[in-house]
């Protein structure tokens, strides 16, 4: 395939096709127009996470691309499917570094529909809100990614400005900067802090401004446009073939987001708007995700605003543990504690499938409980995994320089994909 | 589902309700492209997204016979719910026809599925392994598949490690 290239390519050659040299002379350049194939990554600094892209070129043009994942791969169905159910946590929360508690309540959702369990109400409350921040950091990640690698530095230091702000918040509410582990089976971990609500707010504003010089910096910016606006696209048609939801597949003009569609915990009781895209290009792609995170920034204010005093957590002694004054006084809040500690949640024997929406898209969990403390099979659907799996389809016969943004704006998170 | 049953009666081996009222419906394998092309042609179904899939093994459950399950999860953006349905194989037939034809979308779940159950999909174009490396020996999902099992690409030092103790050091 590369020799008869060769002699094809030197016929057509622009440089040499004008001056007319003589045939066979020495001025004539010989253009390397081999077929190359190079690596991307594992380890590559615009493909976030480690994934392998094995990229076939000729010329500046990609021939073939095959994405190689696997490289963080560490056995999580195995790993779940080995503690109980509250030891689950921590390994959902590390699926998606940037937004761990989306993660974390995904599966408690699941779980808490095996069971059959009603949260409380602030607790729910509780839930929309810390999703809606590692909402606002993982699109912030993103969107300012996007700007670093199209040459815009200023525009990822606001968005990690504005990422840091809302990082201090989650720390003071969960203890923890990344891996958060706040969800409970049958609530959450603890109550908001005292005058975090304030905070929050101003931090809110903040985000607010700094969205709006990143808006400024990238929304009309010649190179980001011209690097952006039809590359990477994708019909609806097509994105909905692979399987992709989320932001992805919005930009493609469908109107589909969970929050709306089958909502869960206090969704429908607040009011918000699914940013829709027309062109599915990597342009629309980055404004959705700059829509959907100012619709963020609204379903935390009302949520704080209209948040009920009571409980978070099920008062049942089975599911969470007793308090603590229970715990060390009486022989049942003793026993409780021992039973849910050693054993696990004994969830009735059966299965489920359950999505909520993620910052990427459809996060699904399918469960299968055999009766026991344990999961028997853990199976997480990671919004990336379809989005990645489509890449080779969008990329195939473009410029190699068009794979950077739109392997940007798709936001391929390892962590989940990779399982 | 009911759609389906009417149209393929000999297709649907069994029906049932999951804990949260999800309805699963059991499929013969033989009948699964033809179904699936049903779910997502039909004008009144539309269940174009292909949402999921995975492998069980039904190794310890109550019910193993046959071993592994085939679960499919597909979504209708015009009905707005998801649609689940499942296959059974048997340990003594891995073979399930694929859906790539159908669906764009199942050509990594079905190489994932084959990873990690060894479930081949037949008519699949490029059948291979997705999260391990080709040399990798055995199906890691697998219920008899040990969780301490290791198989390091080059051979591990060993290391005297006290604070992970044994079963980390490489020799296994």
């Amino acid at each position: 395939m590369a020799n008869s290239h060769s002699t094809e390519a030197q016929g057509h050659n622009p440089d040499t096709d004008g001056s007319l040299p003589p045939e066979g002379s020495e001025l004539e350049a010989h253009l390397q127009s081999k077929h190359m194939v190079i690596n991307m990554g594992p380890s590559h600094p615009a493909t976030h996470g480690t994934v392998r892209l094995k990229v076939e070129l000729d010329g500046e043009t990609i021939v073939k691309i095959d994405p190689e994942i696997g490289f963080l791969h560490r056995g999580f169905q195995k790993s779940c499917e080995n503690v109980t159910w509250t030891q689950c946590l921590p390994y959902t929360d590390r699926l998606n570094y940037l937004s761990a508690m989306m993660n974390n309540f995904g599966f408690l959702n699941a779980v808490e529909k095996l069971i059959g369990l009603e949260i409380p109400e602030r607790a729910q409350y509780i839930r929309v809100i810390g999703s809606e921040l590692h909402r606002l950091t993982d699109h912030l990640t993103c969107v300012g990614a996007t700007g670093l690698e199209m040459g815009g530095f200023a525009p990822f230091l606001y968005g990690m400005e504005a990422r840091e702000l809302i990082q201090d918040r989650v720390t003071e509410l969960t203890g923890a900067r990344l891996t958060t582990t706040f969800g409970r089976v049958g609530g959450i971990n603890r109550d908001l802090p005292e005058g975090w609500a304030d905070k929050v707010l101003r931090t809110l504003a903040r985000t607010e401004d700094l969205l709006l010089e990143m808006d400024g910096l990238l929304t009309g910016n010649r190179i980001f446009v011209d690097r952006t606006k039809g590359t990477g696209v994708i019909t609806a048609e097509d994105a909905i073939d692979y399987g992709w939801t989320g932001p992805a597949l919005r930009a493609c003009g469908v109107d589909h987001d969970l929050r709306k569609v089958q909502p869960y915990w206090v969704y429908d009781r607040l009011d918000f708007e699914v940013a829709v895209g027309e062109h599915g290009d990597n342009y629309d792609r980055y404004l959705v995700r700059m829509e959907e995170m100012r619709q963020s920034i609204r379903i935390i204010r009302q949520a704080l605003e209209t948040i009920p005093a009571g409980p978070i957590i099920v008062d049942d002694w089975r599911i969470a543990l007793p308090p603590k004054p229970e715990v060390y006084g009486t022989i049942e809040g003793v026993m409780a504690h021992f039973k849910l500690v050693m054993e696990g949640i004994q969830v009735p024997p059966g299965e489920i499938y359950d999505a909520t929406e993620a910052s990427n898209g459809e996060l699904g969990w399918y469960l299968v409980s055999d009766g026991r403390g344990r999961p028997y099979k853990c199976h997480v659907r990671a919004p990336g995994f379809p989005v990645l799996a489509a890449v080779p389809h969008i990329i195939e016969g473009k410029m190699l320089a068009d794979l950077i943004p739109t392997f940007d704006t798709i936001n391929m998170i390892g962590g989940e994909v990779e399982q | 589902m009911d759609r389906v049953s009417a149209h393929f009666p000999e297709a649907v081996v069994e029906r049932y309700v999951d804990r949260a009222g999800g309805a699963w419906a059991v499929i013969h394998a033989d009948s699964l492209p033809k179904v699936a092309a049903f779910l997502k042609n039909d004008a009144e179904l539309e269940f174009k997204l292909f949402g999921s899939m995975d492998g069980v093994d039904r190794l310890h459950l109550a019910e193993n016979d046959p071993r592994f399950e085939v679960i499919y999860i597909l979504y209708s953006l015009k009905r707005r719910e998801h649609v689940r349905f499942k296959v059974r194989v048997s340990e003594h037939k891995l073979v399930v026809p694929s859906l790539v034809p159908v669906f764009r979308g199942a050509n990594w779940w079905e190489r994932l599925t084959f990873d990690f159950y060894g479930i081949r999909f037949d008519g699949h174009p490029d059948l291979r392994r997705i999260l391990l490396y080709e040399e990798f020996q055995g199906h890691p999902l697998r219920k008899d598949y040990a969780l301490r099992d290791r198989q390091p690409l080059i051979p591990e030092r060993p290391i005297k490690d006290i604070f992970r103790g044994p079963g980390t050091s490489g020799h296994s």
